[in-house]
């Protein structure tokens, strides 16, 4: 069946937009076929620095004849809702059908040709294009990401005649901006009747069409480049998408840098290099260390076979490393000190007040955190003071990605206790999925303290995040803080021990309401004391509660569990809405009632559960509260018997176990009751005309139900 | 292609000369600097006010720009508080405008099918003019040679028909096309000339030296200030004035410029507090915006 190529052709394209572009050429092409009744059998788009291509196989070459079928006014109807409908229908009145007392139309409609519905999608295409950023040129009033220079739409070998602003579609594309063949330099006009052809044409003029194909393009010269050199490629996926973008005949040249330069930090001469010069960075497989060359991907295959661009753009590197060498100087003349003086004049969030009062909330946080965490808290304020400092350095000002990272390095530069060095470069972290947690426990608690400033502070102020909106990446922190008490096994409920000796139960409310109470200028005066009386703690407890940040946290833990296989209705019934701090409990949790669920013993109890909550709740509606305590009766049949001694040997051991927080215990316990509770839901009629043994029976159910409860609430798992 | 008439230029000045062939042939008007101060060369009326309104322009010209702020006394080899920019705009941009600028690449010396010529995106916007578009910088070999901008708005007007605009920073492209490190070192004119030879440094690095301590330490900032309340004021007594029926949008700009660049002389002393800095930018965007809306008016009457 016939195909369709169409190839919008613009002024260069901007790298970050394109692979959106394929994907929304792709989109609107399928919805606007579909609409009208096509269904291709294959259907593929392309982008690049200066074209968008798709390629539809498989359309027909009209649309099907197709009936359709209107309906119109009741039959009796004012004759004026009749006439109406007859004009709009275009049928006279005995050509109407009535059905079950309405007036219908049937109308026959004859397919289209494919070329007008083909003209219509790109015009609509072209003008409803999605671009993040659009503009004008010249005297047109069409909008593009970049000037449209040209339209190829042929179809079934056709070229598909329509124009749109004055730009004709025709059969006619360009090659490469400077390749060609032959003499000179210039896009060479080349024709195209289907895909075949396009795609050999463009090949042939210097044009690699699939983004896929210009990326491995770009890897494989990049490894040759290396392994003739004996080095080896810094792979950076992201950089590789970009000058994907950026070519159309990508060439991987090699360059040389000045060996000076390698003093600098590694990650200073990459970010150089990749943001300002978007080039890939090189080792030497001896050393492990960055090798004094990088790669470039130029557009072009010289003649010189790129001698000149490499000279080129080594100078600009060199005056780029020189800026970099510049800075790094002047950064460690000025030092700590004054940058903080200078955090003063930054705004963090208007109304989260300025960097430096974010630093004593985080200095005040670590210092309550450390001793959860076994770190030293007088150090722990030093690096929570310290670990903002660096982004009122030149470095950081230029290269903002480095943040954390230069604090660690200036740190050491001016002799600080390493300790400190590392937890100030390592308290963003983890920064993604992939990015491991800090280790130390200095970094663990400055890591900790500035992420729960981050959540604390705008939680407070509403900027919660909602659907696919989290400017300020508070998921990302939560998310942090989760991996961080589980993978450090830190807990916020420990007993605390204050300078002034005295004792109080920590917890991640009261933390955080703290942390509020900071974040208001109250409770104290100076913002630096915090009262330990119970009243207030009372208060900052309920505030900390209030936020809902817990919540939040709770459902990153969700999240993670999900992803490491576990049901959500397992993880459900251990968690609910909050199921308090202490995560890696809640895990431990989780894990034994996925273990103890695939049991027979896990199974049957479950059932046994369902079956005695039903009851319970059927005789719950019916008024029955199940006041006083449960007794064995004398003449108490043998199940009842079993289960009551069951019940009195588990309740004591379940508790101790929880108590330990050994859940594989708890969970064995739970198993005991089995037997019993099977035989008692078989061999017991619960509902019995003797009121006190009725009454009787149902405590004994509940107390099985309260037993499980407290470990999970099991009303919330599926069969 | 449209050939180059010239050699491939031997100096600075030879640069310039090439370039203004080049556009001159294209049907450029070539203007002389503007006598007022600037920060950019698109801040000449023959751009700002030239790109609005319905009226074909084309034109092309040096413009010496100051930057008071990146002084560095003639020590550093690529930094200048006052250097040249080569300025073109196009209204309305012609469809083959890339080609033309490639064109005036190739005028001056650069082959480009050796060198690596890339379009790379960058959105232009000035805030103090109230204008934006977009366009990209244009690389060669990894450098920035020339930023290229479709003007979509100035002075918060929008601009139709659309103006390209191209802007070559001078000392730059000359030291790529003459492979010089140091901008003091680039030859002013040809250096085989009869009547003999001068560098960038024998004719500006004093100026470099003594304009720098002015910008840093020299100025008076209670002056300054002043200068600009004056300024400020003018603006809005000019436009009110008219002559024939036009209210006085040329003289009304150039006290916006002055205003322009004696907040930058502010700045570059230091006397402009962070916070200050956008209400400053405001006070200028809102003056250029109020001679810009003057201008189309008068454009569109005539």
């Amino acid at each position: 069946m016939p195909q369709l190529l169409l190839e919008l052709f613009s002024e260069e394209i901007p790298a970050r937009m394109q692979a959106g572009a394929a994907r929304d050429l792709e989109r609107m092409a399928r919805e606007h076929l579909a609409a009208a009744g096509f269904l291709p059998e294959a259907l593929k788009t392309f982008a690049g620095p200066r074209r968008l291509t798709l390629v539809v196989e498989g359309l027909p070459v009209a649309q099907a004849d197709r009936k359709e079928e209107l309906k119109g006014p009741r039959v009796g109807a004012p004759p004026q809702a009749l006439e109406g409908f007859l004009r709009k229908a275009g049928l006279k009145e005995d050509q109407l059908v009535e059905r079950d007392g309405v007036w219908m139309a049937f109308i026959d409609k004859t397919g289209r040709p494919t070329t007008e519905i083909i003209a219509e999608m790109v015009e609509a295409i072209i003008r409803g294009f999605p671009w993040p950023k659009s503009m004008t040129w010249g005297t047109s009033k069409l909008r593009w990401v970049r000037p449209l220079k040209r339209i190829l739409c042929v179809f079934d070998r056709e070229v598909v005649p329509f124009a749109v602003e004055g730009i004709e579609a025709g059969d006619v594309t360009e090659g490469h901006r400077f390749m060609r063949v032959g003499y000179g330099w210039g896009g060479q006009p080349l024709k195209a009747r289907d895909f075949d052809e396009y795609a050999k044409g463009l090949a042939e003029h210097f044009v690699v069409l699939d983004v896929e194909e210009r990326k491995s393009r770009i890897l494989e010269g990049c490894k040759t480049l290396c392994f003739a050199r004996n080095l080896e490629l810094v792979e950076d996926l992201g950089l590789l998408e970009e000058v994907a973008g950026l070519a159309e005949w990508p060439t991987p040249v090699l360059g040389d840098m000045d060996p000076a330069f390698l003093d600098l930090p590694g990650e200073v001469i990459r970010t150089s290099m990749r943001t300002h010069q978007k080039y890939f960075a090189v080792r030497d497989p001896a050393t492990g260390g960055l090798a004094p060359h990088f790669i470039t991907i130029a557009n072009v295959q010289s003649a010189d076979g790129g001698a000149v661009i490499a000279q080129g753009n080594a100078k600009v590197l060199s005056s780029r490393l020189s800026d970099a060498r510049f800075f790094w100087d002047e950064d460690v003349k000025v030092g700590f000190e004054p940058w903080l003086d200078k955090l003063n004049g930054v705004t963090f969030h208007a109304k989260l007040g300025t960097m430096a009062q974010r630093v004593e909330r985080i200095i005040a946080l670590a210092g309550e955190i450390a001793p959860l965490v076994g770190a030293d808290p007088e150090k722990a304020k030093e690096a929570a003071r310290l670990a903002k400092a660096d982004l009122a350095s030149q470095m950081v000002g230029e290269f903002p990605e480095l943040q954390g990272l230069m604090g660690g390095y200036y740190a050491r530069a001016a002799g600080m206790d390493p300790e400190i060095a590392d937890a100030i470069r390592d308290h963003y972290k983890p920064q993604g999925p992939s990015d491991a947690v800090p280790t130390a426990p200095l970094s663990v608690v400055v890591a900790l303290a500035d992420k729960l400033d981050t959540l604390v502070g705008f939680f407070a102020i509403g900027e919660k995040p909602t659907g696919s909106k989290d400017p300020y990446a508070l998921r990302r922190a939560a998310l942090g803080v989760v991996r961080i008490l589980l993978e450090k096994g830190v807990r916020f409920d420990r007993k605390v021990e204050d300078a002034s000796g005295g004792v109080w139960f920590e917890s991640f409310d009261l933390l955080t309401g703290r942390t509020l109470a900071r974040l208001k200028g109250k409770p104290s005066e100076d913002g630096k004391a915090f009262p330990e009386e119970v009243a207030d703690r009372a208060a900052l407890l309920a505030g900390g509660a209030q936020l809902g940040l817990g919540a939040f946290i709770n459902d990153r833990l969700k999240v993670i569990l999900k992803e490491q296989g576990f049901r959500h209705d397992i993880i459900d019934a251990v968690l609910g809405d909050w199921g308090g701090a202490e995560l890696s409990v809640n895990v431990a949790r989780v894990e034994a009632l996925d273990g103890f669920l695939k049991t027979d013993d896990g199974k049957n109890l479950l059932a046994g559960y369902k079956r005695a909550s039903n009851i319970l709740k059927a005789e719950e509606k019916k008024g029955w509260k199940g006041e006083g305590e449960r007794v064995l009766l004398d003449d108490a049949s043998a199940p009842e018997v079993q289960l009551h001694d069951a019940l009195r040997l588990v309740e004591p051991a379940l508790k101790t176990a929880l108590e330990a927080e050994d859940f594989t215990a708890a969970m064995r316990e739970l198993a005991g009751l089995r037997g019993p509770v099977d035989a008692f839901l078989d061999g017991v009629f619960v509902n019995s005309d003797v009121p006190a043994e009725r009454d009787n029976r149902l405590k004994t159910l509940a107390a099985v139900r309260d037993a499980m409860g407290r470990v999970a609430d099991f009303s919330l798992i599926g069969g | 292609m449209p050939s180059a008439k010239r050699d491939k230029p031997k100096s600075f000045q030879d640069l310039i000369l090439t370039l203004h062939d080049y556009w001159s042939a294209q049907g450029c008007v070539i203007l002389q600097p503007h006598d007022v101060e600037v920060g950019a060369g698109t801040l000449h009326p023959a751009t700002v006010l030239r790109a609005l309104g319905p009226k074909p322009w084309n034109a092309a010209y040096v413009q010496p720009s100051r930057r008071p702020g990146d002084g560095r006394y003639g020590e550093n080899p690529n930094r200048l508080q006052h250097y040249y920019q080569y300025q073109v705009i196009l209204k309305p941009n012609p469809p083959n405008m890339q080609d033309l600028y490639l064109g005036s690449l190739e005028a001056i010396g650069l082959d480009l099918r050796t060198h690596d010529i890339r379009f790379v995106e960058d959105d232009w916007e000035n805030p103090t003019v109230g204008a934006w578009g977009l366009g990209w910088e244009v690389w060669c070999d990894g450098m920035e040679v020339s930023q290229y901008t479709y003007f979509q708005q100035v002075g918060g007007l929008d601009v139709s028909p659309v103006a390209g605009e191209l802007t070559y920073g001078l000392e730059r492209l000359a030291m790529y096309v003459f492979g010089v490190d140091n901008v003091y070192d680039l030859p002013f004119n040809d250096p085989d000339a009869p009547l003999g030879h001068l560098t960038y440094g024998d004719v500006f690095l004093e100026n470099e030296r003594q304009q720098s301590e002015a910008n840093f330490h020299g100025y008076d900032v209670a002056v300054l200030k002043g200068q600009f309340e004056d300024m400020e004021r003018q603006v809005p007594l000019m436009l009110a004035r008219s002559y024939q029926g036009k209210s006085l949008v040329l003289p009304a700009y150039d006290m916006v410029l002055k205003a322009s660049h004696l907040f930058n002389l502010m700045n570059a002393r230091g006397a402009i507090a962070v916070a200050e800095r956008a209400s400053y930018i405001g006070r200028i965007r809102d003056l250029c915006k109020m001679c810009a809306s003057a201008w189309v008016e008068q454009q569109e009457a005539a």
